[in-house]
């Protein structure tokens, strides 16, 4: 290019217009013929949070071995990042254009993903919540999850009957606010526990956005806020990896205990080690593949899926408790994930 | 020598510049990527998926008006995706919530990213720091005020005319959202503004060389200062789309919008160095990457290439530009 001022001045002109006619002309091509039918063939959308968690990938793993059982085809799409709601909007938006018959979604924001799933539905697909509930629930015809409460309180319900009595300090290693994954978890280890949120028995509560560096961070606080502190409680076991190296910093690893909810492979095999005492462990693969069941029934015989269905949560330790109904490490890691 | 000096001003023959132009090769990348996804998927093709794609792009499209202003500058900005996420919250929440009518609430929306663009067209001017790291702080400040002011809630119920852009007309078999309107008319206001006004010949200037700028008097003081503030304003408009968009006020919204406007800009064929480019380029860079986006998501192919396609062709981008650069010397 040379030094000639503005050059650019007529051209954007004329590419407008070109643009324009281009519009015109496929405004007259008109909406195109959707497929539909039969089972075989179908188009089934899975929307993850992320497609870099392994929970997710796993999650992907499961849904594509069932849509190849099932004679369907597998779209999927992700956020860019936890909480990226409008990534998620634009995937249910392009995968209703390309016409499925069904999209499997792990709504990154249980309220803000509401309107696009309403349009999708009211063009008949069929939307199945997993992993994470919208709020309200029944903006999706069916929900396939762990009960998060439940996963929370068997964890608390173990810590307790390992702690034997003695006085329990505990720190909390949680989400983010206000995301109710983290919320039933925390909520649920308390009530397993027997403490309520104000105890002063909870003596620090830290967020750590389920990040194993973060959950490390939050721990080297909460020890020099608490450095008596002997029952920690995280939000899933990257955390708990992050408030171990904290703890083996301060040689407190062996005095602490740890628990922790997911059961991915990582995690169990720490729970094998020691790392982490007991995890509740949750089962992504069984929510994939039943909800892509669930597309499937629904392009056969137009019968939609609808309610929560429990996928079911484990507790998995080496060291069980009285009064805490648990399976060892090796069951564990053979139902792991990631 | 005079034989050259003759040629120089004759400037290019007008084949040429087209050629050189740097929003041709762009278009003829969005063109030939339109052209593969209509022979490899039968939905592509339709009046109701490019207007698909138009909404998807309009918010990210609107941030990248603003950034193509500042990076015309040899600035850049990376607090957009953050100040248009409190815009938003500030007028959700508003409106929502607490006592303003909705319209006034749009307006204090407006007002608060302008204001922010202006912080950081003092910041920029005055002090002076450099714009990456004034807008990386403010960046930080605005996600902070974001999360503190809404406290992590996602607001819904938001009273109609602050979804208003999201409603939808017909034209032909096609349905068009009043948000992608807005969004092309400020593309076509800033290339009109840019290419045939006193104010666009100077923000070229500007960025081309601050120095003979000044020197020519132009007063880049009060540019500089009104290039961001200008820039703020459509974050702010930008803010208004979200909401119309996805219906909601979310905290978390926009945390990578700076970073995909930067990618448009460039797509769009505007240097990164400054005082070359054009808007109307970057409306195609965002084009580019939403019809990627659609049009891969269609054929079932993993959102993960899609960002992978993205990158390769930031890189080209900014390869191009800079052969052209140096060809120009």
């Amino acid at each position: 290019m040379s030094r000639t001022p503005h050059p650019l001045r007529s051209l954007p002109w004329k590419l407008c217009a070109c643009a324009g006619a281009a519009a015109l002309a496929l405004t007259a091509c008109g909406p195109g013929a959707q497929g539909g039918g039969s089972a075989a063939g179908a188009k089934v959308g899975l929307i993850t949070k992320t497609d870099t968690n392994p929970f997710f990938v796993k999650m992907k793993e499961g849904a594509e071995k069932a849509a190849r059982t099932a004679g369907v085809e597998l779209v999927s799409a992700a956020g860019k990042f936890d909480g990226d709601n409008a990534g998620q909007v634009t995937a249910v938006e392009n995968m209703v254009a390309s016409g499925v018959k069904g999209i499997l979604i792990t709504p990154s924001d249980s309220k803000a993903i509401i309107p696009a799933l309403e349009k999708a539905r009211a063009k008949g697909v069929l939307v199945i919540a997993l992993d994470s509930p919208t709020e309200p629930q029944n903006a999706t015809d069916a929900l396939f999850a762990t009960d998060n409460f439940k996963a929370g309180q068997l964890i608390g319900e173990y810590a307790k009957a390992a702690m034997k009595g003695k006085q329990a300090k505990i720190a909390t290693l949680d989400l983010a606010p206000g995301v109710a994954v983290g919320v039933q978890r925390h909520n649920g280890f308390l009530k397993g526990f027997g403490v309520a949120g104000n105890d002063p028995a909870v003596v620090c509560s830290q967020d750590t956005a389920g990040d194993q560096s973060k959950g490390q961070t939050a721990m080297e606080n909460c020890l020099q806020k608490a450095p008596d502190l002997n029952v920690v409680y995280t939000i899933n076991e990257p955390a708990a990896l992050g408030a171990h190296t904290a703890l083996k910093a301060k040689g407190r690893d062996k005095d602490v205990l740890v628990v922790s909810v997911d059961g991915g492979c990582t995690g169990t095999r720490a729970v094998k080690e020691g790392k982490i005492a007991a995890t509740s462990q949750q089962y992504p693969l069984k929510m994939a593949q039943q909800g892509v069941q669930a597309v499937a029934d629904y392009a056969k015989n137009g019968k939609k899926a609808t309610g929560y269905t429990d996928t079911g949560v484990t507790l998995i330790t080496d060291r069980p408790q009285d009064g805490a109904a648990s399976q060892t490490t090796a069951f564990g890691l053979e139902n792991c994930w990631g | 020598m005079t034989a050259t000096t003759y040629t120089e001003l004759k400037g290019p023959t007008t084949a040429r510049r087209l050629l050189t132009a740097p929003t041709t090769g762009p278009l003829a990348a969005l063109l030939l990527a339109c052209a593969f996804f209509s022979v490899t998927t039968d939905q592509f093709l339709s009046g109701g998926n490019f207007s698909l794609i138009v909404q998807q792009v309009m918010v990210v499209g609107t941030l990248a008006i603003g950034q193509t202003l500042i990076i015309l500058t040899a600035g850049i900005d990376l607090s957009c995706g953050a100040v248009m996420a409190f815009g938003s919250i500030v007028i959700a929440k508003m409106a929502a919530q607490g006592s303003l009518p909705p319209l006034a609430a749009i307006a204090l929306g407006l007002l608060v990213c302008a204001g922010f663009g202006l912080a950081n067209g003092l910041l920029v001017q005055m002090v002076p720091l450099p714009p990456f790291i004034v807008t990386l702080g403010m960046l930080n400040v605005a996600f902070a005020l974001t999360h503190i002011y809404s406290e992590d809630q996602t607001i819904s119920n938001l009273p109609a005319p602050l979804t208003a852009l999201g409603e939808t007309f017909p034209l032909g078999y096609t349905d068009i959202t009043y948000g992608s309107l807005v969004t092309i008319a400020l593309f076509l206001l800033f290339a009109y503004a840019l290419g045939s006004t006193a104010w666009g010949r100077h923000v070229y200037a500007l960025g081309n060389s601050p120095e003979s700028a000044r020197l020519n008097g132009v007063r880049t003081a009060r540019l500089t200062i009104g290039v961001y503030t200008l820039a703020g304003l459509t974050y702010g408009i930008a803010a208004l789309l979200l909401i119309s968009r996805t219906g909601v006020g979310d905290p978390q919204a926009g945390q990578t919008d700076n970073l995909d406007s930067i990618s448009a800009v460039v797509l769009g064929g505007t240097s990164l160095f400054g005082g070359r480019g054009a808007v109307l380029g970057t409306f195609i860079g965002v084009l580019i990457v939403g019809v990627f986006r659609n049009g891969l998501q269609l054929m079932g192919v993993s959102s993960v290439y899609q960002t992978l396609i993205t990158g390769v062709l930031v890189i080209l981008a900014v390869t191009v530009d800079q052969i052209s650069r140096k060809k120009a010397r």
